[in-house]
């Protein structure tokens, strides 16, 4: 392999490399600074005259005297089943001191996008213990479900509260956590690490880390680097992976230095044009296929930059993935735990794991049931705060009485309370429902009210 | 069918899915074989000896130097027996063979017919020999799925006298018939996926498009030959409405996009059409059902062209005197994908880094739907439904803006409704259709005299109680006068019981426009009855508690609804002669 000292530019992570043979475009590239350590970087734009790379490391150091090899192949990532247990760098090397991985396979890991008409349907309810997440925004296996979260607000507790107790009921196949930080400081990575020890979590994980103080260009491929390796526990040795991707914000923010440093024309808010399909070349790489036998879910976590939905980053997200969780500084400032807004949360899955034979007939019912009342009794919070609570209706007191109750007790629970889905979330549900007029609940058949609702269970 | 190939260039550079070759012989839109792979790609830029190439699959691992060739073609469909049932990529490959030649991730430089070859077809010919024949005559059918699909003249032949055509079991390339003057009639017609198909006048449509959603046909129709956007934040509803229609609309053939969206949301449309049943016809809904499938993954110069794919296979069936609606899911990403292609193109940018081609893009785009006569002079209409997701749910950008210049209805999503699920969450105040004149006197002659009427009160008691809540916002309801209490009640019901509609429930997902009526004339009744006791001096509290109206809204989920319906009007009435005679 030829090795280069034509570097004629660097700029931010980019380097120019003049008068090279042919190079592919995507390619791997070696970088030997004059110290003799190495950098890798990954060709971005090639033609004979001229060959942009991008470096995934800190240029500090590099210069023109600095050798280039190409290494004529896509960035492979080496994957093998003893990658369980380990921790390893955003670049996928081990930093737990264990041994070097020996690899079963080295996968391309830009991940080839999966056939549709070769995807499973996702349909296994994922019981996560959380009422606002089983209740009224279930996750399915296989689907792709965001946290949207914001500076300072308990995100990570809720994902490790879902990553302890997630399980399908009734399934004793084997099952995997794939964990990816981004841009996360060793705080959040050590809390995250302590509990994925205290609960054993880590002998079936694989966590990939790039901190803070890591290079941020390095965060392009830490997500695609984890992705490769849940696809290979997934889809070639069976087992059902939860990804966990923190902080996406973070990864997008490296996508708008690289942008700005190749003078890319910027879209919105300066974000890059192809944030959508860059975004959907990650997102989209969960599901299930037929015929095979794991599944990959993620939960990817992004803390929205001024708590606004409307931002590039989280609005970008929520039309790629299927649903989204979003928590809330204000439910969080009530001191209530989980902070889950269910009104602006979605699952868009929700009713291909749900009803009878699944979780329960009544759950597609009361789920919209409690959102419609919760809704109407969070509005008239705004006109009482105007009018006053006496200006309002005999049946009006009732939906804000409700508002309250729901964020009280569905909303609201320990960190460590793990509600199973019928007694615990459903029945809950009814028994907050019971407090309005039975007239009002418009949006459940009469037959359900008679078979679930506590006036008719009593008897 | 084969151009001469030209070959003798080289690339030069590649950045992406745009690449750059030098010394090759093309023209603007020719389809070119790049690389030793031979990827697919187009030529859209002509720049002195450079020749611009989108390329439609990924272009990781190519170099400099390695060949490009032109095949002298334009990128085009196969069109013939086979199309059915199919779904394909957004260059009508077809998803299906991929699988079987590639397993189930996409890889590249595989290439498949967008019809079988191979396959034989019962033809029955419908003219004989002498029968005079012009471009887009109908010559012989085949019945491919439970849907004939009628075989044409293509439009690029010039026509003329039958010398001989015979029924029997062919392959789409196979000659089934000669001209006189010695042209061979094949089953299979290819056409350029950018060039309209011709036909012979557009008409004015007259007709809705019936889609069984009641505050679309309710309210907002669209005529069947027209054109609708849905633009909405997301998770406001677009995908799930436009697979409602998709489902139920009365087409005869629905050709359904996904431009740049989810995976999960193609397969669903794969494992549930099959199993659901044309309400119409009893037959399996796949059958009448194209699909495009480029997700937001796969290589976005093809998700650029899933979009004049769809419209030319639906313009195809037109031709046969179908009834087709096609659904692009969203026009957003495919806006997008042009962005992407222009800015690496280096174009000057207009609005939002969008093309100054933008709005002519769409408008073309839009201007392949319409109510026509055919070439043969039958009558056949494309319905086009776009959907659009605005950056942050903002109604004010390019594309939104531009779409809604040129469609004639605008189902205004609402992150609001959704938020409490009321679904669908179409926004009954901004929402419009510019159809509803054309389409009275059918509404009139099919569904009742009454309708229009009815509808005309609904919109007014909507947009009054819109002006009550702004009023209710400051002093609270109790203090309106009695008949606008009144008046937010009846807004209630029709929101609650006609407006809100469960896509998820198997009965309330398809609303025929019988029930439609029957619905909107009780809540009619209940008001009518309301005002009447409020005049007699029976207080609101006790007209909006009335018992019987809280059964209304099972009426949605009942299939066979008229003696529940015919007992709670009977009990209301009941009810208020009580309330009246205590009063
Ligand atoms: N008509 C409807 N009936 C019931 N639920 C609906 C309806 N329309 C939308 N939804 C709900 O809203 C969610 C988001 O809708 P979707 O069409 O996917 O939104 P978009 O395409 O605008 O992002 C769906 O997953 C479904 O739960
Ligand atoms: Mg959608």
């Amino acid at each position: 392999m030829k090795e280069y000292r034509t570097i004629s530019k660097i700029a931010g992570p980019l380097i120019f490399v003049q008068k090279t043979e042919p190079i592919g475009y995507g390619e791997l590239v070696n970088i030997t600074l004059s110290d003799g350590s190495t950098k890798r970087g990954q060709v971005l734009d090639t033609s004979d005259e001229l060959v942009v790379v991008q470096v995934f490391e800190s240029t500090a150091g590099l210069g023109r005297d600095s050798g280039v090899r190409f290494t004529g192949e896509a960035i492979k990532m080496p994957v093998g089943k003893e990658m369980l247990g380990r921790i390893l760098s955003g670049g996928g090397k081990p930093i737990d001191g264990g041994p070097e991985i020996v690899p079963e396979k080295r996968i391309d890991i830009t991940g080839a996008a999966i056939n549709p008409f070769a995807r499973g349907m996702p349909a296994d309810f994922i019981q996560t213990g959380i009422s606002t997440i089983d209740g009224t925004n279930t996750l399915v296996r296989g689907q792709k479900l965001p946290i949207f979260s914001a500076a300072g607000l308990p995100h990570n507790n809720v994902a490790l509260q879902i990553a302890r107790q997630a399980k399908v009921p009734g399934s004793v196949e084997e099952f995997a956590v794939v964990f990816a930080g981004m841009g996360i400081t060793k705080e959040e990575a050590n809390a995250f690490m302590q509990d994925f020890e205290r609960t054993g979590a880590l002998e079936r994980a694989v966590v990939f880390l790039n901190l803070a103080d890591d290079p941020a260009v390095e965060r392009i491929i830490t997500p695609r680097l984890a992705l490769t390796t849940a696809e290979y526990l997934a889809f070639e040795l069976g087992m059902h992976v939860l990804v966990i991707l923190t902080d996406m914000t973070n990864y997008c923010e490296a996508l708008r230095q690289i942008g700005a440093a190749r003078e890319e024309v910027p879209g919105r808010r300066g974000y890059p044009g192809y944030m959508y399909t860059d975004l959907a070349s990650i997102y989209e790489r969960a599901g299930m296929i037929k015929g095979r036998k794991g599944s990959v879910t993620q939960i990817p976590i992004l803390t929205m930059p001024g708590d606004d939905i409307t931002h590039p980053i989280p609005d970008l997200t929520g039309y790629i993935t299927e649903g989204q969780i979003v928590v809330s500084r204000e439910l969080h400032r009530k001191g209530i735990y989980p902070p889950i807004n269910v009104l602006p949360s979605l699952s868009r899955l929700m009713n291909l794991g749900i009803g009878s034979g699944k979780t329960r007939e009544d759950h597609k019912k009361v789920s919209d049931q409690l959102y419609a009342a919760y809704a109407e009794g969070n509005d008239l919070r705004g006109l009482v705060a105007i009018v006053g609570k006496d200006a309002l209706s005999e049946r009006d007191r009732t939906f804000l009485e409700f508002a309250d109750l729901f964020e009280g007790r569905f909303v609201r629970q320990g960190i460590d309370e793990d509600r199973a889905i019928g007694e615990g979330t459903l029945d809950l549900g009814w028994d907050l429902l019971a407090t309005l007029p039975i007239e009002q609940l418009s949006r459940i058949d009469r037959e359900l009210i008679e078979k679930y609702h506590p006036k008719f269970r009593a008897k | 069918m084969e151009g001469q190939q030209k070959t003798g260039g080289m690339l030069k550079r590649i950045a992406g899915p745009v690449v750059t070759a030098v010394g090759l012989d093309a023209h603007m839109y020719d389809v070119v074989k790049v690389g030793t792979e031979e990827l697919m790609g187009e030529v859209i830029k002509v720049d002195g000896e450079a020749i611009i190439i989108q390329v439609y699959e990924d272009t990781t691992g190519l170099r400099p130097g390695e060949p490009v060739s032109n095949t002298g073609l334009s990128l085009a469909v196969d069109l013939g027996p086979g199309l059915l049932t199919s779904i394909y990529d957004g260059i009508q490959r077809p998803l299906e063979v991929l699988v079987e030649k590639m397993g189930s991730f996409i890889e590249r430089g595989v290439s498949a017919p967008g019809i079988p070859r191979d396959k034989k077809w019962e033809f029955k010919p419908l003219a004989k020999a002498g029968d005079e024949v012009v471009p887009g005559s109908i010559i012989g059918e085949v019945q491919e799925t439970n849907i004939v699909h009628r075989i044409m003249v293509p439009p690029n032949v010039k026509g003329g006298k039958l010398k001989s055509i015979e029924g029997g079991s062919y392959t789409v390339e196979e000659t089934i018939a000669t001209l006189e003057d010695g042209t061979e009639l094949r089953m299979m017609q290819r056409w350029p996926v950018r060039v309209p198909r011709p036909v012979r006048e557009k008409k004015n449509p007259t007709i809705p498009l019936i889609t069984g959603q009641r505050i679309l046909d309710g309210l907002f129709p669209i005529a069947k030959g027209g054109t609708a956007a849905i633009p909405g934040p997301f998770g406001s509803g677009k995908t799930v409405t436009q697979q409602q229609l998709a489902k139920w609309s009365d087409a005869e053939i629905v050709v359904y996009i996904g431009c740049g969206e989810r995976g999960n949301e193609m397969t669903e449309v794969l494992t549930e059409f099959p199993e659901l049943q044309d309400p119409k016809s009893g037959k399996p809904l796949m059958e009448r059902t194209i699909l495009i499938a480029n997700t937001s993954n796969m290589p976005v110069a093809a998700r650029e062209a899933s979009v004049y794919t769809g419209i030319t296979i639906a313009e195809y069936f037109r031709d046969m005197g179908y009834d087709v609606s096609l659904m692009a899911d969203s026009t957003s990403r495919w806006a997008e994908a042009m962005r992407e292609i222009s800015s690496r193109l280096e174009e000057m940018p207009g609005e939002e880094g969008y093309p100054a081609y933008l709005a002519a893009r769409l408008a073309e785009f839009y201007e392949r739907s319409g109510l026509v006569t055919t070439l043969n002079g039958d009558s056949g209409s494309v319905s086009v439904i776009g959907a659009v997701s605005p950056p942050g749910g903002d109604f004010s950008e390019p594309v939104t803006q531009n779409t809604l210049r040129i469609v004639k209805v605008f189902w205004a999503l609402d992150a609001k409704l959704s938020q409490r699920r009321h679904f669908p969450s179409i926004n009954w105040l901004n929402s419009y259709s510019l159809y509803l004149d054309s389409l009275a006197d059918w509404y009139d002659r099919e569904v009742s005299p009454e309708w229009n009427i009815l509808r005309s009160w609904a919109m007014e008691v909507l947009q009054k109680e819109a002006e009550l809540q702004e009023i209710v916002q400051l002093v609270g309801s109790d203090a309106l006068p009695e008949a606008e209490q009144i008046t937010i009640e009846v807004a209630r019901l029709i929101r609650e019981v006609f407006l809100q509609q469960n896509a998820y429930d198997p009965v309330d997902t398809f609303c025929s426009m019988t029930k439609q009526y029957d619905m909107m004339k009780a809540i009619r009744g209940y008001a009518d009855l309301a005002y009447a006791a409020q005049v007699a001096g029976v207080p609101p509290t006790q007209i909006i508690t009335i018992k019987a109206k809280n059964d209304l809204p099972q009426i949605k989920f009942t299939k066979d609804y008229e003696p529940m319906l015919d007992g709670i009007m009977k009990a209301m009435e009941a009810e208020f002669t009580q309330l009246r005679s205590s009063a």
